[in-house]
């Protein structure tokens, strides 16, 4: 892992997403950033995808199931070459490849249709599923919301992966405790939410989510379990990088205006994040 | 010989999935009721109980199909289109990936489990969704043809089968084919359009009807979605009177379908017969039927009351 490029590459995206959340006018700032650094970590080091060939049967697949952070995801495949970068300012614009959530339709490179919150890891199980009954090596990954495991169908599918012991899975929690209404533990608490995948028999593995070192070690970790599902409880800020969208309830579902754009850009290409 | 159309969708994803290695079955713990166990039996590696998760079933499919497998998800048809309807539209129908929805145990004649268990919304549920074929066989032959001719379409299919036993209409000479409606007796005076375990029933007033002097055209709309238009209005101009008849709620099904097609295209008069939309009830499926006007006499009546 080439850290100081991995940290580059996520700076890059995180101004690419206030740049497309700007020109769009709507969509999801705060669980964009928090995922980003996890995002290009994946893209960028680990999984095994081709660019030019985004349909290859024996790629890495990644299920962003916390669809509404769809501009981290584009903007980590425009950046990788699913598609020109150009297309990212055409973001929830009337015929874009880029819809307010992600369509595998529209969009090269993407693996699954979400934004219906709780339906991704079943989707992944099913990939998951696919890949041990054709004995290939692919990995299947999928970010979760922490919101979103007040879904009872993430339970459903919890119990499913672990039945079929899908340790060709792992799921990545994007844990920065607040949703739409307030913080997790107010809404409706989720914790806790180690213990809970450790009694539906996954193999948990808990990190800061910023970390890369830390992303690193436990994506590693998680291709050499056997047997097991594995979930990474990344820790993470909503809106990080952008100091006035940190732990901000307010930037889940708004764009910025110019001069926030502006600010924001400004501070993220001075940050060291 | 009588036979009931989940028993024959067991029995055709047994040789179907001899000749096609990518179909997979998907079960929500009712294996014995949809029949699905007989594929497990002969394919076990192919099969995966979900256990009583219809939502996680549902998209488990998805993205099996998003890996080039064929996934038949089955269970009862109140849970395959109404526990799971927003995971069926977001999941499957949206991304239009290869998944099969059957659906046993639909309509009233699941019988005494009662109205919890009675699907009367299902047609009107799943052609609701953009892109989404809707097929619901009359007999076993017909349903081993349309589960072969499922898995041919590529896209989401939903396919209505019935826990009861239905008489055999068609044999092994039939050739279905999908999108089209079948003319099963011609007749000048009215046009009966019947779907699933109605066919049989029309066809048994068509011929009460024919004591009476009454000629009826009988036809079977086994494909509700895409609907047979040309057939529909030539039905419709040939005898100027179309009774569409279904065991589903006369909002949203194939009544609706019919009259759509006629107001739009030859407008005529239609009587529906079908749930008048209320729900069902204990009772054994025979007495349902009677109960809610689901028989031959029901047809007649209406035949005769034009």
């Amino acid at each position: 892992m080439d850290k100081e490029f991995l940290k580059q590459k996520a700076k890059e995206i995180r101004i690419d997403i206030i740049n497309m959340l700007a020109e769009a006018g709507s969509g999801h700032p705060g669980g964009s950033l928090s995922c980003a650094d996890i995002l290009t970590v994946l893209y960028f080091d680990k999984m095994n995808v081709k660019p030019d060939n985004p349909k290859w049967e024996d790629r890495d697949r990644l299920v962003l199931s916390k669809g509404h952070a769809a501009p981290a995801l584009y903007a980590v495949l425009a950046e990788k070459g699913f598609f020109p970068k150009e297309e990212l300012k055409t973001l929830r614009k009337l015929g874009s490849i880029l819809q307010g959530h992600p369509d595998m339709k529209s969009t090269p490179g993407l693996d699954m249709t979400t934004g219906s919150l709780g339906q991704g890891l079943s989707a992944a199980n099913g990939m998951a599923l696919a890949g041990k009954l054709d004995k290939k090596g692919y990995r299947v990954y999928v970010i979760l919301g922490d919101g979103e495991l007040q879904e009872g169908q993430i339970w459903e599918a919890a119990m499913t992966a672990a039945h079929y012991k899908l340790d060709n899975l792992t799921a990545i929690l994007d844990f920065n405790g607040l949703q739409i209404d307030g913080p997790n533990r107010e809404v409706k608490n989720i914790e806790p939410v180690n213990e809970k995948f450790k009694a539906f028999g996954w193999h948990v593995i808990e990190i800061d989510g910023h970390d890369f070192d830390q992303i690193d070690k436990a994506i590693e970790e998680a291709k050499a379990t056997k047997g097991k599902p594995i979930l990474i409880i990344a820790h993470t800020i909503k809106g990080k990088g952008v100091s006035f969208m940190e732990n901000q309830l307010g930037w889940h579902g708004s764009a910025p205006n110019e001069e926030q754009r502006q600010k924001a850009i400004q501070e993220l290409e001075g940050s060291g994040v | 010989m009588a036979m009931a159309t989940r028993e024959a969708y067991g029995k055709a994803l047994v040789e179907l999935g001899a000749k096609n290695k990518n179909v997979v079955v998907l079960d929500a713990d009712l294996s014995k009721s949809t029949k699905t166990a007989d594929f497990q039996k002969v394919y076990p590696d192919r099969f995966f109980n979900m256990g009583i998760s219809e939502q996680d079933m549902m998209v488990t499919a998805a993205g099996l199909a998003t890996c080039g497998k064929i996934p038949f998800a089955s269970t009862f048809a109140i849970f395959a289109t109404g526990r799971a309807y927003e995971q069926v539209r977001n999941s499957i129908g949206y991304p239009h990936l290869n998944v099969k929805i059957a659906a046993t145990h639909a309509g009233i004649t699941v019988g005494e489990d009662g109205a919890t268990h009675q699907s009367i919304e299902d047609i009107s549920l799943m052609r609701g969704i953009p892109g989404m074929v809707v097929i619901n066989p009359a007999d076993a032959e017909e349903t081993r043809q349309a589960i072969f001719a499922a898995a041919e379409h590529y896209g989401p299919v939903y396919i209505r089968l019935g826990r009861m036993a239905v008489p055999e209409i068609h044999d092994q000479n039939y050739k279905f084919e999908l999108g089209k409606g079948e003319v099963i007796r011609e007749g000048k005076d009215v046009a009966i359009i019947a779907t699933g375990i109605m066919v049989a029933i029309a066809i048994e007033a068509a011929d009460r009807l024919k004591e009476e002097g009454i000629e009826a055209t009988v036809v079977n709309i086994h494909t509700i979605k895409p609907i047979d238009k040309d057939l529909i209005v030539e039905v419709a101009k040939k005898t100027g009177k179309v009774i569409t008849a279904e065991e589903h709620n006369i909002i949203g099904g194939l009544g609706s379908a019919v009259c759509e097609v006629l107001s739009e295209e030859y407008p005529v008069k239609v009587k529906r017969i079908g749930i008048r939309d209320e729900f069902g009830q204990s009772g054994s499926p025979k007495e349902l039927l009677k109960h809610y006007g689901l028989t031959a006499e029901d047809i007649v009546k209406a035949a005769k009351s034009f």
